[in-house]
């Protein structure tokens, strides 16, 4: 590195008289770089510079000191959004577990009726699951329809912000009427896996109504109507709920290619 | 200014950014594109057609949105109909619907900071893309505030935002001067000049003057395919004194459609 000479230096900290354009940026230019030319430039500042350099730095730090200090970075967006979910989740989920806690009193109430727990169980994510993953609770649906993160990830993480709330309370409403916790909670997981893998092909929210209308037609009614429990929820039935389970489970991620786009059932 | 990326300068295999061919796309039952043939570059191109034209269809399909019924779209060099995967290309896409939908509570910042997460952005770089986002569109005074407080065009202004936040190669704007005033939309034609610099642009709109003003390419669709491709002073000429029309640009459109419909 050739470094200016002192002539030159001092010459350019006078105001560059006598200098060319070329020179001058050039010495800029190599200023920029060289922290002991620059030291050297420093000592060589007139007095008039100093008191300008002065005067700017008092100034600055008067409207540094007034402004307001940078604010960091708030709560990131995927935060207001796990918000926004929440709020939208919460009215269904509410009355899911407010129609739990009514199965849990009959049940006390009248032992001899066929729980209620156990028929509302497979049901009692669908409400969750079908507003989780809808075009008519989120507004922004077209957008994020068209963004790489749309997709079976996406579903999966809103069923499991449903499943978070309905497992603890169809646990806790088992517990407490003593029904078998397996035949709870395990066609609870079935129905959710089986209105995902539906829900590929012809909308969550379609597939969630549909589950729902064929469970109450073919069990719930007619169990409560019978007052006897239906045979597919007796002990007997526990292993075909684990095979199901776990065959709704596996499929699921083959269903991929079917969240990519809008689809006219949700 | 912004800094050249290696891949923008690199030789691209795929010598258009919009390639469709025989595309048919299906709203509700019937076919609101059948049979459209479409290439486009690099550049701003103005879709126009009357109501029902099937322009908003069009870009649902250009957006991944609908899946399209038949023929072949091929968007950035991707395939994109059928099963394919369509990650790859939504990194680079950006899109304003004609019903933009959006979260009243949130504000313009925290909104348009969750669209670029959900395009997968680097964390790091969002805070400084949403920042100069919100200042390319005029919004930095409103920047914090909730989206339920804005006017119509501000919410416009918003939206188109949030589709110019990650620098899509591909950018699709459905009605974006919807609710914009005199001046604002002035601005936006210039800043539309400046998306068209490095990226393809399309605008549907129906407003001819926006697209006479602002785009490099007039794409004129009439029943769900297309009429006409051109330049603005294309339009113009196809024009004579005897259309309707209140300038030289509208006298062309409609002497196009007038042709088109008298042959048929
Ligand atoms: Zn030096």
């Amino acid at each position: 590195m050739t470094h200016p000479t002192t002539t030159v230096l001092a010459r350019y900290a006078e105001g560059g008289h006598g200098l060319d354009d070329a020179a001058l940026w050039s010495i800029e230019v190599h200023l920029d770089a060289c922290a002991n030319c620059r030291e050297s430039l420093a000592a060589k500042a007139t007095p008039a510079t100093t008191d300008l350099l002065d005067r700017v730095a008092v100034s600055l730090g008067q409207a540094i000191e007034a402004s307001p200090s940078p604010t960091r970075q708030r709560t990131p967006a995927a935060a207001v959004h796990r918000r926004w979910l929440a709020w939208t989740l919460l009215p269904w989920l509410a009355v899911t577990v407010a129609v739990l806690g009514c199965g849990v009193l009959l049940d006390s109430a009248e032992p001899s009726l066929p729980s209620l727990v156990l028929l509302l169980a497979p049901v009692a994510p669908l409400p969750g699951v079908a507003v989780a993953w809808s075009r008519r609770t989120d507004p922004a649906w077209e957008l994020i329809a068209t963004t790489p993160a749309a997709g079976l990830a996406m579903v999966l993480r809103r069923t499991l912000a449903v499943l978070v709330v309905v497992l603890p309370a169809l646990l806790v409403a088992g517990v407490s009427t003593g029904t078998s916790l397996a035949l709870t909670l395990l066609p609870c997981l079935a129905f959710t896996g089986a209105t995902l893998v539906l829900g590929a092909l012809v909308g969550v929210r379609r597939a969630a109504i549909g589950l729902a209308v064929v469970w109450s037609a073919a069990v719930l009614l007619p169990s409560v109507a019978a007052q006897s429990l239906s045979p597919v929820l007796q002990p007997g039935s526990t292993a075909d709920w684990v095979v199901a389970t776990v065959a709704l489970a596996a499929i699921t991620p083959l269903a991929a290619t079917h969240f990519r786009r809008l689809t006219s059932g949700n | 200014m912004r800094a050249v990326r290696a891949a923008e300068t690199a030789p691209t295999l795929h010598p258009w950014l919009v390639h469709a061919k025989e595309l048919r796309v299906r709203a509700d039952r019937h076919l609101a594109v059948d049979g459209l043939d479409l290439t486009l570059t690099a550049g701003v191109h103005g879709v126009l057609g009357p109501n029902g034209a099937g322009k908003t269809t069009l870009m649902r399909a250009l957006s991944t949105v609908v899946k399209p019924a038949g023929g072949s779209l091929t968007l950035l060099g991707a395939q994109v109909d059928g099963r394919a995967d369509l990650r790859e290309v939504r990194r680079k896409l950006g899109y304003l619907p004609q019903e933009f939908g959006f979260y009243p509570r949130f504000t313009v910042r925290e909104f348009i900071a969750y669209m670029a997460w959900l395009k997968e952005m680097p964390k790091t770089a969002i805070p400084d893309a949403v920042q100069r986002a919100i200042d390319r569109v005029g919004l930095t005074t409103k920047a914090d505030a909730r989206m339920k407080t804005l006017s119509g065009g501000m919410l416009r202004r918003a939206g188109i935002a949030q589709a110019i936040v990650n620098d899509p190669e591909l950018l699709l704007l459905d009605e974006p001067t919807v609710g914009l005033d005199p001046e604002q939309r002035l601005d936006f034609r210039d800043l539309l000049r400046d998306l068209g610099a490095d990226s393809c642009v399309l605008v549907s709109t129906h407003l001819v003057e926006d697209v006479v003003a602002a785009c490099t390419d007039v794409i004129l669709m009439n029943e769900g395919r297309l009429l006409f491709q051109g330049t603005p002073d294309d339009l113009i000429a196809r024009g004579g004194q005897g259309d309707a029309g209140d300038s030289p640009a509208e006298r062309g459109y409609s002497a196009l459609l007038r042709r088109h419909r008298s042959n048929a």
